[in-house]
């Protein structure tokens, strides 16, 4: 008897093109059976054009997936049976209540009376909507719409469950509440999870393992520890007069782990970043440079991706960006 | 398997008449607007004669107007794909285990029960003012007249569905190209029967699958005032309801979400 960890997601060099613009290009990873793996980047970067691939809402331009062992593009039919999805926008009928939507999922799924109704209570139950199920859904918060649909998407048992943007425009209390679903569920109902997100905190918080992606192109896949710790064990921030000067003389001390050099600060990897502060301030001294600012802290999964892609993360919302177009419009610009 | 497809079926049928009995100002507008048309014209015009009308006008318009009733029902059901589109429920449909064709059986004998429904209404209402019914038989044929008919015009709904991104579309098709199938229909003044109309206008009528239906349902129903024997105008019909179909079915089988 061999114990074997099973790849529920299986890609490669999957790709996919619209017209001359490559959403998706050769990406490949795998996801292991149970563990809650996540994919950052920010809006654009093809993260959602991946979860319609793999949920065989769209065909891929090349490459190759297996969704719990079934082909995406061969097998359409046996994979839509293991999977469940919560998509970025609301996919809910205002017009029937909780309960109705949750039926309706489930014989589309060709769940038996008997296992309709268990199932309908069990799932209400997991995301607390058990006193709100026979009310019409145009009538739900935000926060109870996304969790009617983390519910359906369990409905049917899935191997998998595919979350993109969970908590995308939700308050902060709601976005911790949902965490704690998604959490409970992969423990208690056993269920792989994928989920994509453009929030640090919340890979971080939920994740084991984290992909990096960019503008199309995965840019690397660890660990969320790992992550973290490839960037050193604190994260020094400092600015400085000419930053330059500093850079080429700092980073030849053994103790750097990392360097980089933003437009208006450098960040430092160190191990006890403590003890490295009045070292770093001695040796600007010695160069005759006036340090402006600095400070030590943990890093976070913003200090990953700042080190991976050279940017911040670009958390622009949605409704941000159509308020922008919006008043753009009303300017008659 | 097969089970499982009949299910999903089953369901997207019960959804659509859950959403329709709930939507009170749909029932009240969808039914009251013919019935109006009915009352108004049909009582305003009864004792005008019309070249190439035999009969009264009642009888001569009521079946347009079940017609009508049918068409623009059906068709609001088969463009409110749209609407899951909009809201994202389409999604939640297309990524089910389910076949497209399911899919779509489901919603259309949805729209058409829906839009059969307010068919009867009206007939039974038309029927109960003395429009007169030729016979037992003329009612049967005029009852599949306007199943093929609310089939044919869910099917159109559907491409016009699959091949739109928004609403404002609709408005445009249903003003450049339902109205003008509507008055060559010759659904409320004869057009292939009267004498003084220009032959193109006749040719053109000749050309409009609606002309078809309305006719076939007038013949059936009364029995007067056809051009075309109903049984001529059933193998039409049923032929562009086939047409139809077949084409909704696969613009939509064809479509991503």
């Amino acid at each position: 008897m061999k114990l074997m960890t099973l790849d529920i997601i299986k890609t490669e060099n999957l790709t996919k093109q619209f017209n001359d613009f490559t959403a998706v290009d050769n990406v490949s990873f795998t996801v292991k059976q149970g563990e809650i793996f996540g994919f950052l980047g920010p809006n654009g970067a093809g993260k959602t054009t991946t979860i319609k691939m793999l949920t065989t809402l769209l065909n891929p331009t090349d490459g190759f997936a297996e969704v719990a062992g079934f082909n995406i593009i061969k097998q359409r039919d046996e994979v839509r049976k293991k999977i469940g999805i919560v998509f970025q926008e609301p996919a809910l009928d205002n017009e029937l209540t909780g309960r109705e939507n949750l039926d309706f999922h489930a014989r589309m799924y060709g769940l038996d009376k008997k296992n309709r109704k268990t199932r309908v209570n069990e799932v209400l139950k997991l995301v607390d909507l058990e006193d709100k199920k026979d009310v019409f859904v145009k009538n739900y918060s935000g926060g109870m719409k996304r969790r009617l649909e983390i519910a359906r998407g369990l409905m049917h048992h899935p191997t998998v469950l595919f979350l993109d943007e969970p908590t995308l425009g939700l308050d902060a209390q709601t976005r911790r509440a949902i965490w704690e679903y998604i959490k409970k569920m992969n423990k208690e109902e056993g269920t792989t999870i994928f989920l994509t997100t453009h929030y640090m905190d919340e890979a971080d918080y939920l994740c084991e393992r984290i992909g990096i992606i960019d503008q199309g192109k995965i840019l690397v896949i660890d660990t969320t520890t790992n992550l973290k710790n490839s960037v050193g064990n604190d994260v020094i921030t400092l600015s400085c007069d000419d930053m330059e000067i500093l850079l080429i003389r700092i980073q030849k001390e053994p103790w750097i782990k990392n360097i980089k050099m933003y437009d208006s600060f450098l960040t430092l990897g160190v191990e006890k970043g403590e003890e490295k502060i009045p070292i770093i301030v001695e040796i600007a001294q010695s160069l005759g440079l006036k340090i402006k600012s600095i400070s030590v802290r943990k890093p976070t999964l913003d200090d990953v991706f700042l080190s991976f892609t050279g940017k911040n993360i670009r958390i622009e919302e949605p409704e941000q960006m159509l308020k922008k177009i919006a008043r753009r419009r009303f300017r008659g610009v | 398997m097969l089970s499982a497809e009949f299910q999903a079926i089953y369901v997207m049928w019960l959804r659509e008449m859950k959403r329709f009995s709930r939507s009170k100002s749909r029932i009240v507008a969808i039914i009251i607007q013919p019935l109006f048309l009915l009352f108004i014209l049909g009582s305003g015009l009864s004792g005008a004669t019309l070249p190439g009308m035999t009969g009264n006008y009642m009888d001569f318009i009521a079946p347009g107007i079940v017609a009508m009733a049918i068409l623009f029902s059906s068709m609001f059901t088969g463009v409110s794909v749209l609407w899951d589109k909009q809201f994202g429920f389409l999604q939640e449909v297309l990524v089910a285990p389910i076949s497209r064709l399911s899919i779509i059986i489901g919603r259309t004998v949805g729209g058409a029960t829906i839009s059969l429904v307010q068919g009867f209404i009206i007939l039974i209402i038309a029927i109960l003012l003395g429009v007169t019914v030729s016979s037992i038989a003329g009612l049967i044929l005029t009852i599949i007249f306007m199943v093929l008919l609310a089939f044919t015009a869910v099917g159109f709904g559907l491409i016009i569905a699959t091949k739109m991104r928004d609403f404002q579309g609709f408005q445009i098709i249903m003003n450049l190209i339902i109205l003008p199938l509507f008055f060559l229909s010759s659904a409320i003044f004869p057009i292939a029967t009267n004498k003084n109309i220009p032959e193109f206008i006749i040719n053109a009528s000749y050309a409009n699958p609606l002309f078809y239906m309305v006719d076939g349902l007038r013949g059936s129903l009364t029995g007067i005032n056809w051009k075309f024997d109903p049984l001529i105008n059933l193998v039409i019909v049923f032929f562009i309801c086939a047409f139809m179909m077949g084409l909704g079915t696969y613009f939509f089988s064809k479509s991503e979400a």
